[in-house]
């Protein structure tokens, strides 16, 4: 058996009455990409802040190679290597697209409170940016200011100061979100070559992409986990065709 | 130390706290439904305070310096939001600071202009004037005590406002999804004019209630402004109650710690030192209040969390 | 070179050639200008690191501005009495030298910046401000009701205090002091501008999410920055307190706070220069408007409203052209 890179224990949030994630269990292996996938108001997103370190679970643990982070802050969780991608667009945009990646390459050095060093002087810093930049293809506008960017740009940019944070663990919200099919087609690429440095945990609606890249998926419905397997097991599964699929089950 | 001394001080807090609640009602209304933060609130208060001033001294008649002080500030209020206010609400709050701290330039030495750099003077009327008993045998004057009573019917208004009628129905919304309320069919921008209006004739009202008591001049509305800031902080933004608590309870602190801290330091001391300690002690108090309070609630007591 | 270096160039070489002009031809009046220029300008300096870097809308630096002015003229007045400032547990004498009297105003600001800075930074936006600008009415009641230190009437100080090797007493060897310590301060806050931590605090309030995603925390960030920014104003306050030979609790009201950020919004917020320019243009509108009308007051707010509905980016951003991120 694979070791758990991430491993989400039993998680529950309620919202009031409404119960927005319940008994929630689910773990991330080394080398796979594993598709968090679900309807609109599935719970989804509160399942990612939950592991992000936005907010707290009522119950449950969640676990960073082995180590339980459910009380530490997202910055925390960061410098443990847990790395997320937003679903929209988290940058810094009067920022050049190069400072945003040595941003995060300065992160994952974690000494920031220099106070007379030049980032962009810092041979090392530069570097690991332009590398990460390299990958997904963004290198031509590194000086670019990053609110200049294109929205597809945009989508790559976060997944290169992802990159540059070298994580154990990728979170990735919607990375396709908004993207055209030639975008999509590239993103698919850059994620596909990622999991053998680190697996992801994806969050997609284009299931396309899904069925393409994931390893295993796992379906939330209703803040419930009701299914967990390889694309062709969710694929035939009868309770995600008649819960999730919807008609495309009654055929 | 008698008690009736204390209750004396006690009704004194409650009748800072209400007129407090007066202007920290409008701001934190203004903050809520239209996420605007306004310096030039204390302007307000302060053309309400000249607005009287100069209508009693033409009349004779308090009745209509009220009134005049409800009018003048509330007109002023409606016409900076038209001409200035509504540019600011898609600003960030840096350009709403400057802005409205622009408008006390113009409105301080506006009026510097028009009224000179003297007070004036707002007297109470007669039939308000000295003191009344209350139950106990408690001597207490009578323009104060009909302060504590404005103060609480204008709050009880309020609330009845906000609670029953169409207007306090679209503010309620416009506090909750500001997107909402345009889908609604509600015309935003009167509704926007409507509550800086009300806030700004609220202040206005403010200042000539305690005009009477202090001196009418330039410059009396940004102290209480700032305790208008204090109250929010305490009672959470955007919250009617939370500004209406925590009105009385910045209210009952300052003037409780100016009346007992020198006592509590004369205990101890010799009566000069007491009352120098214990004074500038006081003069923090309200501000230790809204700092333990930060500490146990960054939103404020009512505040959205 | 860029433009914006090109103006900040002749900005402070300006600012030198005034007063040796004045001292050439003998108008000590327009050399106490260009001090007060200079240490303004300090003040903005300061004020900018929160509010231009940080994106921390303090309204309440004039605080800082007055611990600077206390420092000095407690730490004086003790001196000109020769009674010691305290005896228990150590005794601590008053002093009438420059380098003491900056250095205590830099702790005792800077302390008191982590303070606020700790407690204030627990919020943000509306919060933000009112707190600070309420902190800032703290200090200035209670250096009124704290009868030690003159109260209402502020303190006296009948001589300028010493610097090692100048005659302080003559204005253009001070404006040399004083120009020396802003220049530095220009120095230190371009270098940190373009520092690692520069670029997380700026990253901080475009995006405070994205760094905290790379691990950083924006509280401590923001709370240095402050701490630093509390310290240069404190400096200012210290230089103005010896300038004017005069503290008074004034230099804690809310109208100081809001002067100091005038400046940096008329010289362009978040620019190195932007303050210099904004006090330049400060202390002429308030020399000439205030020579044109007593209440100079309304062409100044009516001239801020105008530069904040209509002309974002200031003094510096006319002169300089748009902001451009910087490589």
């Amino acid at each position: 058996m694979t070791e758990a890179l991430l491993e989400v224990r039993e998680i529950s949030k309620s919202f009031g009455a409404v119960l927005a994630c319940a008994d929630v269990s689910l773990d991330l292996r080394i080398g796979e990409i594993h598709a968090l996938i679900g309807p609109n108001g599935a719970g989804k997103s509160t399942l990612i802040r939950q592991i992000a370190g936005n907010l707290k679970p009522d119950a449950g643990s969640i676990h960073l190679a082995g180590r339980d982070v459910t009380g530490w802050d997202t910055a925390s969780r960061s410098r443990a290597g847990l790395c997320r991608t937003f679903q929209i667009s988290s940058l810094a945009m009067e920022m050049t697209v190069l400072q945003n990646v040595v941003l995060g390459a300065l992160g994952r050095r974690g000494d920031v409170f220099r106070f007379f060093h030049d980032p962009l002087k810092d041979t090392g810093l530069v570097e690991a940016g332009m590398h990460a930049l390299e990958r997904v293809g963004l290198r031509h506008v590194a000086r670019d200011r990053t609110a200049d960017l294109s929205h597809g740009q945009r989508r790559q940019l976060e997944v290169a100061v992802a990159l540059t944070l070298s994580p154990k663990v990728f979170l990735m919200d919607e990375p396709m979100a908004g993207l055209g099919m030639e975008g999509s087609r590239t993103m698919t690429a850059v994620l596909d070559g990622l999991r053998a440095e680190a697996p992801i945990l994806l969050v997609e609606h284009d299931m396309d992409a899904v069925f393409a890249l994931a390893d295993r998926i796992s379906v939330l419905v209703y803040g419930e986990i009701i299914a967990t397997g390889t694309g062709a097991e969710i694929r035939a599964d009868p309770l995600v065709r008649s819960a999730y699929l919807g008609e495309e089950a009654t055929v | 130390m008698s008690l009736i001394l204390l209750i004396e001080q006690v009704l004194n807090g409650l009748q800072f706290g209400v007129m407090l609640f007066l202007m920290s009602a409008g701001l934190t209304l203004i903050f809520g439904v239209m996420g605007l933060i306004n310096l030039a609130h204390g302007s307000l208060y302060m053309i309400g305070a000249f607005a009287a001033a100069a209508v009693a001294g033409a009349t004779g008649s308090f009745v209509l310096a009220l009134a005049a002080s409800l009018g003048a500030a509330a007109a002023a209020g409606a016409i900076i939001e038209v001409t200035v206010i509504r540019r600011l609400y898609d600003r960030d709050h840096l350009d709403q600071v400057l802005a409205t701290f622009a408008l006390i330039l113009i409105f301080s030495e506006g009026t510097r202009w028009a009224f000179g750099s003297f007070p004036l003077f707002l007297d109470i009327p007669d039939y308000l004037s000295g003191p009344t008993t209350l139950p106990g045998g408690i001597q207490y004057p009578l323009y104060r005590l009909a302060i504590i009573v404005v103060g609480l019917a204008v709050a009880a208004g309020l609330f009845a406002l906000i609670a029953w009628t169409r207007i306090g129905i679209q503010i309620r919304a416009g506090e909750s999804d500001r997107e909402m309320i345009g889908a609604l069919g509600v015309n935003i921008s009167r509704l926007y004019t409507l509550v800086f209006a009300l806030g700004a004739g609220l202040a206005g009202l403010a200042g000539a209630l305690i005009g009477a008591i202090q001196s009418v001049q330039v410059g009396m509305g940004e102290p209480v402004l700032i305790l208008a800031f204090v109250v929010i902080v305490i009672g959470g933004i955007g919250s009617v109650k939370g500004a209406l608590i925590g009105a009385l309870l910045v209210g009952l602190t300052d003037t409780l710690g100016r009346f007992l801290l020198p006592v509590v330091f004369g205990a101890f001391m010799e009566p000069s030192a007491a009352t120098s300690i214990g004074s500038a002690l006081a003069s923090m108090a309200i501000y230790i209040l809204m700092a333990s309070v930060l500490i146990a609630r960054p939103r404020g007591l009512f505040g959205a969390a | 070179m860029r433009r914006e270096t090109w103006v900040g160039i002749i900005l402070v070489l300006g600012l030198l050639a005034v007063p040796l002009w004045a001292l050439a031809v003998d108008e000590p009046y327009t050399i106490t200008l260009a001090t007060r220029v200079v240490i303004l300008a300090l003040a903005g300096v300061g004020l900018n690191v929160a509010l231009g870097l940080g994106g921390l809308v303090s309204l309440g630096h004039a605080v800082f501005f007055g611990l600077g002015g206390y420092a000095m003229g407690i730490l004086a007045s003790h001196a000109q009495s020769y009674t010691p400032l305290a005896e228990w547990p150590i005794l601590i004498e008053g002093s009438k030298s420059m380098p003491v009297i900056w250095l205590v105003a830099c702790a005792v600001s800077g302390l008191v910046a982590l303070a606020i800075g700790a407690l204030s930074l627990r919020t943000s936006g509306v919060y933000f401000i009112m707190i600070t600008l309420a902190f800032g009415q703290m200090f200035y009641f209670f250096s009124i009701s704290w009868p030690a230190y003159g109260g209402e009437d502020g303190l006296s100080i009948y001589v300028r205090n010493e610097f090692p090797g100048l005659n302080t007493l003559d204005p253009i060897q001070f404006f040399g002091v004083c120009y020396v310590i802003l220049c530095l301060a220009l120095l230190l806050v371009s270098k940190l501008s373009r520092s690692s931590f520069g670029l997380a605090l700026v990253a901080a309030r475009q995006n405070a999410e994205r760094v905290q995603a790379v691990g950083i925390e924006p509280y401590r960030l923001r709370l240095v920055a402050f701490v630093i920014s509390g310290v240069i104003t404190g400096l200012a306050g210290a230089l103005f307190a010896d300038l004017n030979r005069f503290v008074s609790p004034s230099m804690f009201t809310w109208q100081t706070s809001g002067e100091i950020m005038i400046f940096v919004i008329l010289g362009g917020v978040g620019r190195v220069m932007g303050p210099v320019a904004g006090a330049i243009m400060f202390i002429l509108l308030e020399h000439f408007l205030g020579g044109l009308s007593e209440y100079w007051h309304i062409y100044l707010g009516a001239l801020l409203l105008g530069v904040v509905l209509f002309a974002r980016g200031g003094l510096i951003g006319v002169l300089a052209g748009r902001e451009v991120a910087h490589d």
